[in-house]
């Protein structure tokens, strides 16, 4: 399979519910190997926008291609070509450490020998060899976040997303984690991460912030405080969401 | 003399195998804003569930305005207010439908208590012929935090009212505990959010079931000993990498921006360090890296309290 | 392929990781298997008669104790005058009763023969036809070996045909029926109810107002008492319109132990509640737990005179049975509370127990 050039393109993508415009005809691209940020408020449209890029939920209109397939019409290439992780739902708890690695190098029809090699590879990288046999349950929310973010890694997709993957952990296993993910994306993966974490913003190669279904703000973070005139991302983000609490 | 609303000595709670909260000793003052900063699994939950009479310690005793959370049970659950951490309320039925159902099993009408959560309501009101499933997360919390309100409590307990809640709308939630603060009420809150503790009077950091510091946020900070400083511009991994090899580094980790460099020199001189370090990285390749003087925030704090407290297999870098 | 076997693998963790859901998957088939095949019985197992014999002589005597040889009939009473057989019947003494004329053996060897009213309680339409099957062959085995003429002794059978004329099935159905619904209405519901506030996280909000657990059990639950109410009513209305279902007794006193059984029902879906975790093992508690054994134990059904002796000690502590023998009393054979204060009185027992067990069970606290 050839390498895209672009990891995400999304052209006027577009996702209505009745007569509600979830997603209204959003324009964007991401490169490979670049650390993205998608950020908005609540009620945006980014989990919508989201699972379109997924191929959980077809658009209405318009198109995207994420890892060189159509998402609306490919959902099923879509999926296996990239990992997914979000807050909610990482691993399952009442499976061991090892249990877990396997079963999703499984799912994504990996070879016993590759699945051995990289379950190794993985639980030898975070330094959970002791913890293998135990249940994911007994481990602490931040060593299960980062397990969660190599396992969705595992079978080396093109693209990851991730879903508020730091909601509600430590600030040291929060940093940590975002090493982890500067190191993906130095091996080629592209990052398409959500977050509430303001400073986080600051970590992504590019942004963009969703207000009411479309794109208000996108580029890097210091193109997108420049253009607001802001001093953090936070301040643009405000200026965005809330234009009348803006003195 | 200030009252004493909460006053919590060696508290201990299991659930199982877990240990939850290991020997917590704290007092919160009436009209104080307090917070528990700590990440998930401190064991914040569990301190405010035995604060609010859900729970019952397992060892050591707490107190909420002057009553014992065991004894005096029925008595307290007339004078507190609570919201739990995830959204408990119906969602299949109306905004107003809620308030009025939370309002009657208390005793009380909403007429009655309008003007103390009408700064609240007001903002809601708009939407409430809507069921409360269909509200959006801000709106969910504002609700929340009504219906709690509604009795006229003495003291309210929140347990991570924004979590999950963009940055905008937390702004805004903590805007109207300021209020509410100002207004006389006694309010504990927890959250893992770090920069939420600049807006309390008090803090307790949480970690692993027991309290780090208990103190107001500037004091915390201010009690920081190790220089610190703030590293910017390009290659940023590669600036981590540099700084992490520096001998006297204590640690370093992106903060937004920039990268945060402690150095274990405990006492140096800011200046005279970020002069070291412009030296050294610019040898090692890096000169158009930018070194100043930081003052150290919560974030900064609670990280060096928890490696302390941990050791130091949390410091420092993936594996 | 592999992916296929890799999601079942991990079907095959999750299952054998939750015991109780697997105790309750392996196990309780089993006990159903077992509770089916002892209480399907439609063979008859006794046949209580009662005998009255106005001039005993040999023949009278001697046909009696044919009877009692037998391992099917027992003979419990002896009068000598049908006044009191309409009493035994009532108060289900007695399945059958055979009443000699004045000169049997006379009337034997005498051109027309004689004459034996056989009566048989037909409430139940299939064991009312075998018994008098069994009935006959006895007495036609007897009339051949004496050596008399077959047709020497006339048979009149007579069936109780008041507590079931038509020997409609419905009629009988409907009583379990009414059971069987309230159990589900009721018990289902208010198991469910109680335990989705458990799981969505809202009881935690309740629990700490001021709202005592029986308040709190009340609110949730009463308004499922009027939904059954409205149920019984609906269904009591339809099998006497569109059926022509009979209600001999009190209107009023049906109504009235209806309510009582709601209550009974809705006690033990707050105790299914407490003592489950999640909604889904609430339902499955209370469809296995509770409607099961009323359907298969109750009698409605299965005679649970047919049952082994130990499933019909069993069988005492089925609300629904108690409750059928109540309703079909006073649909079918129109008795009123001086005959049935007794399974009143256990049924109310009942309920009282299983509130008091589910309002201790329900603590003002999470832990």
């Amino acid at each position: 399979m050839s390498t895209p050039r672009k990891a995400v393109v999304a052209r006027d993508l577009t996702r209505r519910f009745g007569d509600f415009t979830a997603v209204d005809a959003i324009s964007f691209e991401v490169a490979q190997g670049e650390v993205f940020g998608f950020l908005g408020a609540n009620g945006a449209g980014k989990t919508t926008a989201i699972r379109m890029l997924t191929g959980l939920l077809g658009p209405t209109s318009g198109s995207a291609e994420v890892a060189g397939h159509d998402v609306g019409r490919e959902p099923e290439l879509v999926k296996r070509a990239i990992g997914y992780m979000s807050q909610r739902f990482s691993l399952y708890e009442d499976l061991t450490v090892r249990e877990n690695i396997t079963l999703f190098a499984g799912i994504y029809g990996l070879s016993d020998l590759e699945i051995r090699r990289r379950t190794e590879d993985l639980l030898e990288r975070l330094q959970l060899g002791p913890q293998a046999g135990s249940l994911v349950r007994s481990l602490p929310l931040g060593w299960r976040q980062k397990l969660a973010f190599s396992v969705a890694l595992v079978h080396g997709p093109a693209v990851v997303f991730l879903d508020e993957p730091t909601g509600g952990v430590d600030p040291i296993t929060r940093r940590q984690f975002w090493e982890m993910i500067y190191q993906a994306a130095a091996e080629g993966t592209t990052v398409f991460v959500t977050t509430h974490y303001m400073d986080e913003a600051e970590y992504c190669d590019r942004l963009s912030i969703m207000v009411d279904g479309r794109i208000a703000a996108i580029g890097t973070p210091a193109e997108v405080k420049r253009e607001f005139d802001a001093e953090s991302i936070e301040d643009a983000f405000v200026q965005l969401v809330r234009p009348e609490a803006t003195p | 003399m200030t009252r004493v609303d909460v006053a919590v000595q060696g508290l201990r709670k299991s659930f199982g195998d877990t240990l939850a909260l290991d020997g917590i000793d704290l007092e919160i003052r009436s009209g104080e804003l307090f917070g528990f900063l700590g990440p998930d699994g401190a064991g914040k939950t569990t301190l405010l569930r035995i604060l609010a009479t859900l729970m019952r310690p397992d060892e050591g005793t707490a107190r909420v305005l002057d009553r014992d959370v065991v004894r005096d049970m029925w008595e307290l659950r007339r004078l507190v207010g609570y919201m739990p951490g995830r959204f408990s309320l119906y969602p299949d039925l109306t905004v107003e439908e809620n308030l009025r159902f939370f309002a009657t099993a208390f005793g009380t009408t909403v007429e009655k208590q309008y003007e103390v959560i009408a700064p609240i309501y007001r903002q809601i009101e708009p939407f409430k012929t809507r069921r409360a499933g269909a509200l959006s997360g801000g709106m969910k919390q504002k609700l929340a935090l009504s219906c709690a309100l509604v009795h006229r409590p003495e003291i309210l307990l929140l347990d991570e009212p924004t979590t999950g809640v963009d940055a905008v709308s937390r702004r805004e939630f903590w805007d109207l505990l300021a209020d509410m603060r100002a207004g006389g009420l006694t309010i504990v809150v927890s959250t893992p959010y770090m920069d939420e503790a600049d807006r309390c009077d008090r803090v307790a950091l949480v970690q692993r079931g027991r309290t780090l510091a208990i103190d107001p946020p500037g004091e915390i900070v201010a009690r920081y000993p190790l220089p610190l400083l703030a590293v910017k511009g390009g290659d940023r991994p590669g600036l981590l990498r540099e700084l992490r090899d520096f001998p006297h580094v204590h640690s370093a980790f992106p903060f937004g921006e920039t990268l945060h460099y402690a150095d274990n020199r405990t006492g140096g001189d800011p200046a005279g360090i970020a002069g070291e370090l412009t030296a050294y990285l610019t040898k090692r390749g890096l000169p158009e890296a930018v070194v100043v003087p930081e003052t150290p925030g919560i974030e900064d704090a609670f990280m060096l309290l928890m490696v302390t407290a941990d050791g130091p297999d949390l410091a420092g870098g993936a594996a | 392929m592999r992916e296929l076997l890799g999601f079942m693998t991990k079907e095959f963790h999750h299952i054998l990781r939750d015991r109780r859901t697997l105790a309750i998957l392996l196990l309780l088939p089993v006990a159903q298997v077992l509770l089916f095949g002892f209480a399907v019985r439609t063979d008859i197992r006794e046949i209580r008669l009662a005998v009255v014999d106005p001039s005993p002589d040999t023949a009278t005597i001697d046909l009696q104790s044919r009877f009692q040889g037998t391992d099917l009939f027992h003979l419990v009473r002896h009068e000598t005058h049908t006044a009191g057989l309409q009493d035994l019947f009532q108060r289900r003494l007695i399945d059958m009763a055979l009443v000699f004329p004045v000169d049997f053996g006379a009337s034997l060897d005498r051109a027309g023969g004689a004459d034996l009213l056989v009566i048989t309680d037909t409430t139940d339409p299939n064991t009312g036809s075998a018994r008098q099957t069994y009935a006959r062959n006895v007495i036609d085995r007897w009339t051949r070996e004496r050596g008399q003429a077959s047709g020497s002794v006339r048979i009149v059978p007579q069936v109780r045909m008041d507590f079931n004329p038509t020997l409609e099935s419905v009629n009988l159905f409907v009583p379990g029926l009414i059971a069987v619904l309230l159990t589900v209405v009721s018990a289902l519901m208010s198991a469910i109810t109680l335990s989705r506030e458990k799981e969505t996280g809202t009881l935690e909000v309740l629990l700490v107002s001021p709202l005592r657990p029986w308040q709190i059990i009340s609110g949730k639950v009463l308004p499922y008492l009027a939904l059954g109410f409205l149920n019984v009513v609906s269904v009591l209305v339809a099998a006497r319109v569109v059926f022509g279902v009979p209600i001999r007794g009190s209107i009023v006193l049906l109504l009235a132990e209806c309510l009582l059984f709601i209550v009974t029902s809705l006690a033990l879906g707050v105790l299914m509640a407490a003592v489950t975790g999640s909604q889904r093992t609430a339902m499955i508690g209370a469809i296995m737990g509770l409607m099961m054994p009323t359907v298969l134990l109750s009698g409605m059904i299965f005679p649970v005179s047919s049952m082994p002796g130990w499933l019909q000690v069993v069988s005492h502590g089925v609300p629904g049975k108690w409750f059928l023998l109540i309703s079909r009393g006073i649909m079918l054979k129109g008795v009123g509370i001086e005959y049935l204060w007794r399974e009143t009185a256990i049924l109310a027992g009942m309920t009282l127990v299983f509130l008091g067990a589910a309002l201790r069970a329900f603590s003002p606290r999470l832990d």
